[in-house]
């Protein structure tokens, strides 16, 4: 049983290592792993343009990898990130990155969210304190409207 | 009626025609940062035996059409008629040739015509993204100074090209012929 259990894992590790192994395979690295790992975290940022909700991490796209090697080649030949982001920016525009910029065409996107929810809280907060107050306002019965109510009820129950 | 209890029907109208509008959205096409700008700068060897050559400066000095296309690009067997009648029209019409083999390129050309003035092989695909290219079939208008003003992404149909590309086209050339006279 242990065994068993022992060699279907063996098999399962192989498995994952083999999968890692091709992949990275397909795609050169840079040789220095601190310019990799900038690479990497720009790579995060930059959305797929063919698998929409993807970064050029994630997406096995054929442009999703020209893009990763074009964002290592920047890199390689000294550009800053954010040199590098306005490259990408000035050919696939704002779109390609995930967290859009403020600007004037994507005001209505950052702030129509805290509008709504301002606008939610202060129109609960206002019924609420209306609500409250109508009590105070409920003036007590006149004899009048007590001496109504009597022969109502008392007419109620005879009924 | 009390002017609060409008209130939602109000919201439920706006909402209604936000989410109508947003219907009607192509999510697939991303606007180009390109249009207004100039063609990057490149310079390309034909497609075998479908020379000469294109580059940047091939567009200037008149209003033209830059088709991105590629032997893989099914799509593009679809739009690929349209633009002999084009051709014949006598605007010019450049082919981009995106990411292909020079071998399927030319076979593809050979098989189904070559409407293409000038065509450019784009091996490695990096003057594609110079232009912003993310899908195949993609067209772009390019008025006498070299600057791009329209992208059209997709394949094109008789629709598209009469209605959004040729308008587009003649509007630009009336403009440059209205600027040397």
């Amino acid at each position: 049983m242990m065994a068993a259990a022992r060699g279907a894992l063996a098999a399962l590790m192989f498995l994952v290592l083999a999968t890692a192994a091709l992949a990275q395979g397909l795609e050169a690295t840079l040789p220095d792993p601190a310019l990799e790992a900038r690479a990497r975290e720009l790579h995060k940022v930059l959305r797929c343009l063919v698998c929409q909700n993807q970064s050029i991490h994630e997406s096995n796209a054929e442009l999703a990898r020209d893009l990763r090697n074009v964002v290592r080649e920047r890199i390689a030949a000294g550009d800053t990130d954010a040199q590098v982001m306005t490259y990408v920016v000035a050919r696939y525009g704002d779109w390609v990155l995930l967290r859009p910029p403020l600007n004037a065409g994507t005001l209505v996107l950052w702030l129509g969210p805290p509008l709504i929810l301002a606008t939610a809280l202060l129109g609960t907060g206002v019924y609420f304190v209306r609500s409250r107050r109508a009590i105070p306002d409920m003036k007590p019965l006149t004899s009048e409207e007590q001496a109504r109510v009597a022969a109502l009820l008392g007419e109620e129950r005879q009924g | 009626m009390r002017p609060a209890l409008a209130v939602p029907l109000v919201v439920f109208v706006v909402v209604a025609i936000a989410l109508a509008v947003g219907l009607g959205l192509k999510p697939r096409e991303i606007p180009s940062a390109l249009i207004g700008k100039p063609v990057p700068t490149f310079a390309l060897e034909p497609v075998q035996d479908f020379g000469p050559g294109l580059s940047s400066e091939n567009l200037k000095g008149q209003v033209a059409i830059v088709n991105v296309f590629a032997s893989w690009c099914v799509p593009c067997r679809v739009e690929h008629g349209l633009w002999a009648e084009v051709a014949k029209l006598g605007i010019p019409i450049y082919g981009l040739n995106y990411k292909d083999t020079p071998k399927n390129a030319s076979a593809w050309l050979a098989q189904l015509g070559n409407p293409y003035s000038r065509t450019g092989a784009d091996l490695g695909g990096r003057v594609g993204i110079d232009w912003g290219v993310y899908g195949v079939p993609e067209t772009f208008v390019v008025d006498e100074h070299g600057m791009i003003q329209l992208k059209f992404i997709g394949p094109v149909d008789r629709a598209a090209l009469d209605n959004q590309i040729l308008p587009k086209v003649r509007e630009l050339q009336s403009k440059a012929a209205r600027a040397a006279g």
